[in-house]
């Protein structure tokens, strides 16, 4: 039949562009960091393939440190944006009212669409010795002198949750949002208490945000560069700041490809994690936006 | 009453103490880094030492205006160039993306599907390794097999729209077939049936339909493209986009008020940009 | 011993008033509804007696109680809600469960209790199931149990039947009638459609624009309306508006709009000459006549001609135009004699008892 042989080259006009980008950008490129994790450098321009590198990685305190250290401070980043941006989303999406409930969501993701970069600046301009806080408490007496508020671990951390919370708080909205009165109406009548409906109600409804909101935090948190580095400086820790210097100031690219494969199957256990303990899968929680 | 709010008035009254709390935390350093581009002084610090527009337009030393500065005026640039392109692209192969899997069906949909949103939960400086890896494996191979050198798969503007344009087409096919989602399909049956051809129908009733969502998929991956920075650091070459050059010049000369003049042009920039996008699914929402 | 009393409630939201001055009392055990058009302030009353909303002034009191301040968790009457209000994130037992656990209750308790309510149901055994794979009816039930199980002392129902198709809202009439006498608590039924409130109350109140018009039991409601909104609204009628022009007794003579005059049996108080007023006949009062015959001295006879008939079933119609272009509706669609059915283009005489027709002030017009 014309009519199905046009359904398959329509089928097949789709599929190439898709299968291109998917192999040939994604597929390919990962398999290849993956080959060249396991060349093990032998002489100069010699190879042979082995776990050479992973054994270097283990025996490398600096290393694993750093990849422990980027993991629980993003598992730490993920929990505090969601404490922080669990009240803002219920909020706009439950108790403001129609017109500035778009406000306020406009005003959430305004910073979303500024650069990393541009927001990194603003609080080194804030933090820094010679910054505008410094500045204020001298100049109010609560300070002596010039402080450094820069640099430290508390401060990476407050600029990772402001760079992340809204990746937070958009699914979360878009949960929460779905939401019926009725079913707090319904908790309340059957007796229920305001924190027996957040626990059993609220909390349940909103999960498939929560989980969303937690993958893309994390995800970013862990694979971020810019806000550790230029907040936390050159003693951040962070583990791309590995990658990208064994890749671009050592030229050795072996071993960053070996971090970088680490640095993906770590993320990608902690997602697969978090999508088993709630019940929830990939497709349905990070499409959904 | 609403139900869902804090019934007690000092309940009431906290929550919205902690929502100010946070719209401050929100705007702090984007004020910060946008108030002080007009600033007369060397130092992006206080004191204010009065209003002045030589950071954007200024000709002389020390005070060069972001706009008098070749090396941003080059990154700004190569910015747009890369930006204009990686969106164009994605947006064509996202609309395929999203009729593939709105309206075809094939063996392994799912997994495909699960592939094709595999890239957003991929760290961005992963995917540029990667591709960047696999790029010159593919270089070096085709050199000492054939003794030809393809540059273009050596670090420059050639893999940083490659490599950006890899996850913004996640993005950008997300956003297409959530609309073509909601179209009804009875609409193109309606046109055939009125004696309309297949290729009529797609360009007068289907794509028309898309167009919002096809512009604001353009405009976001646009913003994305224009402010990426993890991915783009590992592939870029000579030819360095803003977000590289202006984190350059903090690394090496330190933060100057010309930085933040770009940051208040970047602000302005995305911020119009978004609105925009914004508006363009307003409509979307009236129809 | 009434289980709920409304005492001159009044409810404002800024400057309008959603309910004003509204009494009421429902006996223990009865089926109580509240019959009224959208927008006439029936979900409003609902929710402040569940505590939802405060009201403005007046007083609600459960089982001689006064309820007024006390928040809606910590009131024993429960509510199913207009579009169930099911929790999607809990499975049928656990959503029975949900009250009994707030409650703090036992876990072997809670188990026999939802065991027991869902046998009660007609539903054994469903507890592990999810609210997706249930019919509409069987929600239905399951909203009702999850309230039953607490044993409140007035269950409320906000317009439950509103979602469900025709044929299974028939069926859902009876079953709540049913489950109300199985239960033998206080319902409070709200419902704009009029056969929903008929066909199950012991007791219908009339709302409309935030007052209760008429509170009685559905066969006064029907047969003795008391005011044009009632008449109008319960039941099919047939209006004719016009002016009174004299009155004898309790029969009042009207001059028609459409021209000429009716005469109908006066249906209120204290309505006076030249006033608007409405006559409102029930198709089934009205029987249809081929031939011209000698009116008896109380009935009313029209003459017109068969528009159309509107068969269904028992509920069949004969649409008649009279010469004047007025349009009625009669349920007598047969002629004289076995097998004699009008045809279209029929001349009728058309016959009512007067007092078959209720004459009231016309609505806006009093």
């Amino acid at each position: 039949m014309a009519r199905s042989d046009a359904g398959k080259l329509s089928l097949i006009l789709l599929m190439t562009p898709f299968l291109m980008w998917i192999v040939l950008l994604i597929i390919l490129p990962q398999i290849g960091i993956g080959y060249l994790s396991f060349q093990e450098k032998v002489g100069p321009r010699q190879y042979v393939f082995g776990v050479g590198n992973y054994v270097e990685f283990l025996s490398e305190p600096i290393y694993w440190n750093t990849l422990l250290r980027t993991a629980w401070m993003s598992i730490l980043v993920t929990i505090l944006a969601l404490m922080i941006g669990f009240p803002v989303a219920y909020y706009i999406a439950k108790i403001a009212r129609k017109r500035s409930r778009a406000a306020l969501f406009l005003l959430c993701l305004i910073p979303l669409w500024v650069s990393d970069l541009v927001r990194a600046f603003g609080w080194i301009v804030l933090l820094r010795e010679t910054g505008v806080i410094s500045g204020a408490l001298q100049s109010v007496g609560l300070i002596g002198g010039p402080v450094e508020l820069l640099y430290n671990d508390i401060t990476v951390v407050i600029g990772l949750v402001y760079t992340v919370v809204l990746f937070m708080i958009v699914p979360l909205v878009s949960t929460l949002e779905g939401m019926d009165n009725s079913l707090l109406e319904a908790g309340y009548n059957l007796g229920g208490t305001r924190f027996t409906v957040f626990r059993m109600i609220v909390v349940p409804y909103a999960m498939p945000g929560i989980v969303a909101g937690c993958i893309i935090v994390f995800m970013l948190t862990a694979g971020s560069y810019l806000t550790p580095i230029l907040l936390g400086g050159k003693n951040s820790m962070w583990f791309t700041e590995q990658i990208y210097t064994q890749f671009i100031t050592r030229y050795n690219w072996e071993s960053g490809s070996t971090f970088g494969v680490l640095l993906l199957l770590f993320t990608s256990a902690v997602v697969w994690l978090g999508l088993r303990l709630t019940g929830q899968n990939l497709a349905s929680t990070v499409a959904k936006e | 009453m609403n139900v869902a709010a804090p019934q007690s008035r000092f309940l009431r009254a906290t929550y919205s103490g902690y929502l100010v709390l946070f719209f401050i935390y929100l705007a702090a350093p984007l004020v910060a880094a946008g108030v002080f581009a007009f600033n007369d002084s060397t130092f992006s610090a206080l004191p204010w030492k009065g209003f002045t527009l030589d950071w954007f337009f200024g000709t002389t030393d020390p005070k060069v205006g972001m706009f008098h500065d070749r090396r941003l005026l080059r990154g700004m640039g190569n910015s747009l160039y890369i930006g204009v392109i990686v969106a164009a692209l994605s947006v064509v192969v996202g609309t395929c993306n999203a009729f593939l899997f709105e309206r075809k069906e094939f063996p392994f949909k799912s997994v495909l599907y699960i592939l094709m949103v595999l890239p957003l939960v991929i760290p961005g400086v992963i995917l540029g390794i990667s591709i960047l890896v696999f790029a010159s494996m593919v270089a070096n191979g085709v050199e000492n097999g054939t003794g030809i050198d393809l540059g273009f798969l050596r670090p420059g503007l050639f893999l940083v729209i490659i490599g950006q344009f890899s996850f913004l087409t996640t993005i950008t096919s997300l956003v297409i077939a959530a609309r073509l989602r909601k179209f009804d399909v009875a609409l193109e049956e309606a046109a055939l049936n009125l004696g309309a051809t297949r290729v009529r129908v797609l360009a007068t009733i289907t794509l028309p339909y898309l167009a919002p969502a096809l512009f604001s998929a353009f405009i976001v991956g646009f913003l994305i493209s224009f402010e990426n920075f993890n991915t783009t650091l590992m592939l870029v070459g000579s030819d360095a986009p803003l977000t590289i050059t202006m984190y350059d010049r903090m690394v090496k000369v330190g933060s100057t008020p010309v930085l933040n003049a770009v940051s208040f042009f970047l602000m302005v920039g995305s911020g119009l940009l978004a609105l925009i996008s914004v508006l363009a699914q307003r409509q979307r929402a009236d129809d | 011993m009434f289980d709920l009393q409304g005492d001159s409630l009044t409810k404002r939201f800024g400057s309008f008033t959603a309910v004003r001055d509204v009494s009421f009392e429902v006996p223990s055990g009865s089926f109580f509804s509240i019959l009224g058009p959208s927008g006439c302030g029936k979900t409003t009353l609902m929710r402040m007696i569940a505590g939802f909303e405060e009201p403005t002034s007046g007083d609600i009191r459960i089982k001689g109680t006064s309820v007024v301040g006390t928040p809606p968790n910590k009131r024993n009457v429960k509510m199913v809600f207009q579009h169930l209000a099911l929790f999607p994130m809990m499975n049928i037992g656990e959503n029975i469960a949900y009250g009994l656990k707030c409650r703090g209750e036992n876990k072997v308790d809670i188990r026999r209790k939802v065991g027991e309510v869902l046998d009660r149901i007609g539903l054994p055994g469903v507890e592990e199931k999810q609210v997706s794979q249930l019919s509409g009816g069987q929600k239905q039930r399951i909203a009702i149990a999850r309230c039953m199980v607490l044993e409140p002392d007035v269950l409320l129902l906000d317009e439950p039947l509103g979602a469900l198709d025709l044929k299974l809202r028939e069926h859902m009439k009876i079953e709540l009638k049913q489950l109300q006498h199985q239960f033998d608590t206080t319902f409070l039924y709200i419902t704009h459609d009029q056969s929903e409130a008929l066909v199950m109350s012991d007791n219908v109140a009339v709302m409309k624009s935030g007052r209760f018009e008429q509170i009685g039991p559905p066969e006064q409601l029907y047969h003795a309306p008391q005011t044009a909104f009632v008449a109008g609204f319960v039941g099919d009628s047939n209006r004719f508006e016009g002016r009174l022009s004299a009155r004898a007794g309790d029969e009042a003579r009207v001059t028609l709009d459409a021209g000429g005059e009716m005469v109908a049996r006066l249906g209120q108080e204290g309505l006076s000459d030249g006033a608007a007023v409405s006559v409102f006949v029930r198709p089934e009062a009205i029987s249809a006549h081929a031939t011209r015959g000698a009116a008896a001295a109380d009935m009313v006879a029209v003459e017109g001609t068969v528009d159309s008939l509107l068969f269904n079933g028992a509920n069949s119609r004969l649409l008649v135009k009279l010469d004047d272009g007025t349009q009625i509706e009669s349920s007598h669609t047969t002629g004289a004699g076995a097998g004699a059915r009008f045809a279209p283009g029929d001349r009728v005489t058309l016959t009512w008892a007067v007092a078959d027709g209720l004459c009231f002030a016309a609505e806006g017009g009093a």
